[in-house]
């Protein structure tokens, strides 16, 4: 297939009202985030800790240059910390407000077109913070999809003390 | 808003810049027309440009102003300073409406008419016509010179060229000079006649003699280019200038900056891995790749560097303003303009130095007549200075005025609880003086509406140490006072000391730190601890430190002492305070990059900022001042520990014997031999308990024994040390873990403490020792030992003694004898006592101030009573005095005051 084959055949998939997700787990669970506020999926490799920051701050880490705030989705969210420590970890960019953030998840898996009418909103028994940071949920085969809405999720981070 | 516009508002406000600070020079010298056609050329353009753009507001009182500048220039008017005042509020308008024109792209609505009526009125009123064109009424002398000044140099250059004509001129009342015609009173001709509502028979003979200029221009261009001091000129001068710099917006800077920065973190890291490996493939080419970065990194930060000047063109204004409201004569006088630093330090400095010249103003500099009275010249200065000293840039704002009173600034930081009063009396001058910088320190008597509202010299020094800088000052009463502001060129890249603590590698800045000590086990320092509070001995001081890892809560296993070997303090230096931090590894200075903080981790106080090294790492930078905080929360240091302890050293170098001990902890603790009668070891199973006391039969008489520290408990069994002291015959015991020693050694409280039973801490021998307080032993003991109705016949005596320690030391040993005594700091709160009810003697140190305690001795209020001199040393000067004792010797103290009062009743 040739290059404007391709875009041709990604034109017509945009066209309705589909979004493309890169799943990822934090914990047992999986999540989707939004392709379009993804800038960058890396590998963490070294990362330093804040000391007498947030709890949800990991630290922070280099990235080609940029020096980006590294959170703990695991803690964000409530889950326990992973006995390895932060060690072998995947992390999301993202950016908000002019300042690059790194999310740190257990792992990255695909990137899924999902159609807009398939989603469901929340379950009303969800969690307190989890109902702040989905923004719905897909069933997909055998396991629910929770979608991430960043903003909400790194809000704790811009909120002032 | 439109390109053209903006650009308008960036040159205006550049111009007008220059015409505050000219105009100010003009006022002083109103011959000066090379600064007067400057300022009016620059006015004019603005007028222009308004008109061009279609701004009428602006353009109307640019044109009111430009009149008046006129009749000055052509010599019609000498400038008043009245008249400057005028010119200058008129330039002020125009700031105001542009600062409006900046902000919504359109001219504000307001009422310029009450202005500009004042200032025609000023150009009108006394350009009366017959002042004006029948000269010879008063033939204004001072007024031909300007005239003659503008003319001439426009005729020297071609003297021959110029047309011989004749001419008569009506205001200068005789015939101009070859080449005196000159555009300006053309120009003062032709805007008469558009200003003026009802033109003057004036522009008549003006406007013949537009001709024969016009010509001049024609025939000589030289002439024509010198002699048109309007619009040509600002081409002449604009055109060079244009054709070297253009006009770059801040952003294209910064983020060039920024890009500059990743670049050198970039060629850093290849350096690192070139570095690792043998393969050479990569080395010419990244040495080249080095050499050009550092240059590019250079070229970058130059376009960043401006002359300090350009934050110094507002003062002449500020200061002349200020000098006309106070009603004082000021001189700014300015050095080292040329200086650069960064643009954004320079953003930063402007408003502390506009503060600091305000209040050199109003508060430095004294008024005219008191300085007349002084012997000094009526005319103050004040003087600024900038000049390069290493990386960092030294400004001196320095008056010849009346300094800082040092008794008044002493007394207002007691009465603030700035400092406690017996310290305030061992600080220096110059300590004294720093405390100018303390929140909420003002020593103005009176609010003005230039300063002294209280919020002064602290907020400088805040704004000053934000940029990683420092304040100091000198002053000597009677003759002036001189501020050193020491800053970076620039905060975009710091030195800094790469440490480790726990594992976890910190920046802290260079500037902040003093020296680095290494205190591990096989140093000379060793880092010893009192009451959990940890301390240095550096030298001859004392330094409180603080654990990095604690202050930041690097979060790890519970400190180790042992494990952590190699520890090291890196003593820092923050509003002349010295602290100590520790450290675990010292690796490296690197010049960093500073980086702002995500705003998700602002919240951490004890970072400023974080940085990338070369092997790719993200590393906190330090903030000195956060971590100084949390020393101040251990260990109370307002002021710098040391230099106390060098005045008090330096008042009472006595050798002292001290019985050393331990009592409760390995910490060594002290008690002068003096105080003690007696040291035993006693059977502890013969102790009995009475009463909640713990008492022992010794030497035929019931012994009260409480422990030497709260820690401690008195043996069960065993043999208890014990140091036994009496008072009256009653004997008190002071239960203790163990004797040391007995050593001769200068007695030197370093630090006070509030904990009950202690004086002081003292270095003994080079161990941190604490100092027992007798006083508080003999109380727990004997209970009522110090009621003075016991002792009877009661005998008052006064202790005069300004130190605080051998007050407090020498007060209950008196007591103890059973003399009622009275403790006093000073001669005159001697006096005072004695007015009250006349003491049996007088017992007063010598050492601190001898004529003061001389006094004593002729004082109406104490005679017959008898003064006994106390010294450190024994080569004081007694004379006049009935005794001379030592101050470390109990027994004869006491036999002194034995014998002078037996005398005194006696008398």
């Amino acid at each position: 297939m040739s290059a404007l084959e391709k875009q041709d055949a990604s034109f017509g998939l945009i066209a309705t009202g589909t979004k493309e997700f890169v799943t990822v787990h934090i914990g047992d669970q999986l999540f989707g985030v939004q392709v379009t506020d993804i800038r960058d999926v890396f590998a963490l490799k070294s990362l330093t800790p804040v000391p007498g920051s947030k709890p949800e701050i990991a630290g922070v880490l280099n990235l080609r240059g940029r020096i980006v705030t590294a959170i703990d989705a695991r803690r964000r969210l409530g889950l326990p910390a992973r006995t390895q420590g932060y060690a072998g970890m995947m992390a999301v960019g993202v950016e908000l407000r002019g300042e690059a953030f790194g999310i740190l998840v257990d792992s990255v898996g695909d990137v899924l077109r999902l159609s807009d009418n398939q989603c469901e909103p929340n379950p009303v028994n969800l969690d307190g913070v989890w109902k702040s940071v989905a923004q719905g949920v897909y069933r997909l085969d055998g396991k629910l999809l929770i979608i991430l809405d960043i903003d909400r999720l790194l809000a704790f981070a811009l909120a002032r003390k | 808003m439109d390109e053209l516009l903006g650009e308008f508002i960036t040159e205006t406000n550049e111009f007008l810049e220059i015409v505050d600070t000219q105009l100010v020079v003009f006022e002083a010298d109103p011959r000066d027309s090379a600064t007067l056609n400057n300022i009016f050329r620059l006015v004019h353009t603005i007028k222009g440009t308004c008109g061009f753009l279609g701004l009428p507001r602006l353009q109307f009182v640019a044109h009111a102003g430009e009149t008046l500048l006129g009749k000055f220039r052509d010599g019609s008017l000498v400038a008043t300073p009245d008249q400057v005042q005028l010119v200058l509020e008129s330039i002020d308008r125009i700031k105001e409406i542009l600062a409006g024109i900046e902000a919504t792209g359109t001219e504000p609505d307001g009422d310029d008419s009450e202005l500009v009526g004042a200032l025609e009125r000023a150009a009108e009123g006394e350009d009366a016509p017959a002042q004006v064109r029948v000269p010879s009424i008063e033939p204004p002398e001072d007024l031909a010179p300007p005239i003659e000044d503008i003319a001439e140099p426009q005729a020297t250059p071609t003297p021959a060229a110029l047309p011989a004509g004749v001419r008569w001129d009506a205001d200068l009342g005789r015939e101009l000079r070859p080449g005196e015609v000159s555009l300006a009173e053309l120009e003062a001709a032709f805007m008469a006649a558009v200003a003026e509502p009802e033109p003057e028979p004036e522009p008549v003979p003006a406007a013949t003699v537009v001709a024969p200029a016009e010509e001049e221009r024609r025939a000589n261009p030289t002439a024509r280019a010198i002699s048109d001091d309007d619009d040509d000129i600002v081409l002449k001068g604009g055109a060079v200038a244009s054709n070297q710099s253009i006009r770059v917006n801040v952003d294209v800077l910064e983020t060039l900056m920024t890009m500059v920065s990743e670049l050198v973190l970039t060629r850093n890291q290849l350096l690192q891995m070139v570095r690792n490996t043998n393969d050479s493939q990569f080395k010419g080419p990244l040495q080249r790749l080095s050499v050009v970065t550092a240059e590019l990194q250079d070229s970058v930060m130059k376009t960043r560097m401006q002359p300090i000047g350009t934050a110094w063109k507002k003062l002449p204004r500020i200061v002349r303003d200020a000098a006309r409201d106070l009603g004082k004569k000021i001189d700014l006088v300015l050095e080292g303009e040329a200086t650069e630093l960064d643009r954004q330090v320079l953003e930063l400095i402007k408003d502390p130095l506009i503060h600091m010249i305000r209040n050199s103003c109003d508060h430095g500099l004294e008024s005219s007549q008191a300085r007349i009275m002084a012997g000094k010249p009526e005319t103050g200065v004040i003087k600024l200075n900038a000049y390069h000293e290493g990386g960092h840039i030294v400004i001196e704002v320095s008056d010849d005025g009346a300094g800082l009173s040092t008794a008044r600034i002493r007394d207002k930081a007691i009465k603030n609880g700035v400092v406690t009063l017996e310290h305030a009396w061992t600080l220096s001058d110059q300590q004294i003086h720093r405390f100018i910088f303390s929140p909420g320190f003002s020593t103005a008597e009176k609010v003005t509406s230039l300063s002294g509202r209280g919020v002064g010299m602290d907020v400088v020094r805040t704004n000053i140490e934000l940029i990683g800088g420092t304040i100091d000052l000198q002053s000597t009463e009677g003759q002036g006072t001189k501020f050193f502001i020491k800053i970076p060129l620039t905060l975009a890249i710091v030195s800094a000391l790469v440490v480790g603590s726990l594992g976890q590698r910190f920046a802290i800045p260079q500037l902040s730190i003093v020296e680095l000590v290494g205190a591990g086990p096989a140093s000379d320092h060793k880092i010893e601890t009192m009451n959990s509070a940890r301390v240095l001995r550096l030298r001859d001081r004392l330094l409180p430190l603080v654990d990095l890892s604690e202050v930041l809560g690097v979060q790890t296993s519970p400190p180790d002492d042992d494990s952590r070997a190699a520890s090291f303090v890196v003593v820092m230096q923050q509003a002349n305070n010295l602290f100590g931090v520790v450290v675990d590894e010292v690796f490296d200075t690197e010049e960093i990059v500073v980086k702002p903080l995500s705003s998700a981790i602002t919240d951490v106080k004890s970072f400023s900022g974080a940085t990338i090294l070369g092997d790719g790492s993200v590393i906190m930078i330090i903030d000195p001042a956060s971590v100084f905080q949390s020393v101040g929360a251990s260990a109370a240091v307002d002021t710098d520990i040391a230099e106390v302890a060098t005045q008090v050293r330096k008042s009472h170098n006595d050798i002292s014997s001290m019985i050393v001990f331990r009592a409760g902890g390995d910490q060594p603790k002290a008690v002068p031999l003096s105080l003690v009668t007696r040291l035993e070891e006693l059977d502890a199973s013969t102790f009995e308990h009475a009463d909640g006391k713990t008492l022992v039969q010794y030497r035929g008489e019931l012994m009260t024994i409480v422990p030497g520290d709260y820690a401690m408990s008195i043996a069960q069994s065993g043999v208890q040390p014990i140091l036994v002291f009496t008072h009256n015959g009653q004997a008190a015991g002071v239960a203790v873990d163990q004797i040391i020693d007995i050593v001769e050694d200068k007695l030197d409280i370093e630090l006070s403490t509030d904990r009950p039973g202690m004086m002081g801490v003292a270095v003994l021998r080079g161990k941190v020792t604490e100092i027992l307080d007798v006083g508080y032993y003999l109380t727990a003991a004997l209970g009522n030992w110090d009621d003075p109705s016991i002792n009877a016949p009661s005998r008052h005596v006064v202790l005069v003694e300004r130190n605080p320690f051998f007050r407090n030391l020498l007060a209950p040993l008196l007591k103890a004898a059973g003399y009622e005594v009275e403790a006093v700091e000073t001669t005159s709160a001697a006096l005072l006592c004695a007015e009250y009810r006349k003491p049996t003697a007088v017992l007063t140190d010598i050492d601190a101030d001898v004529s003061s305690a001389r006094r004593l001795l002729d004082d109406a209020r104490l005679s017959g009573t008898s003064i006994v001199a106390m010294s450190g040393s024994d080569e004081a000067d007694g004379t006049g005095f009935a005794l001379l004792v030592r101050k470390s010797d109990r027994q004869s103290l006491i036999a002194a005051v034995e014998h002078v009062s037996k005398m005194g009743i006696a008398a």
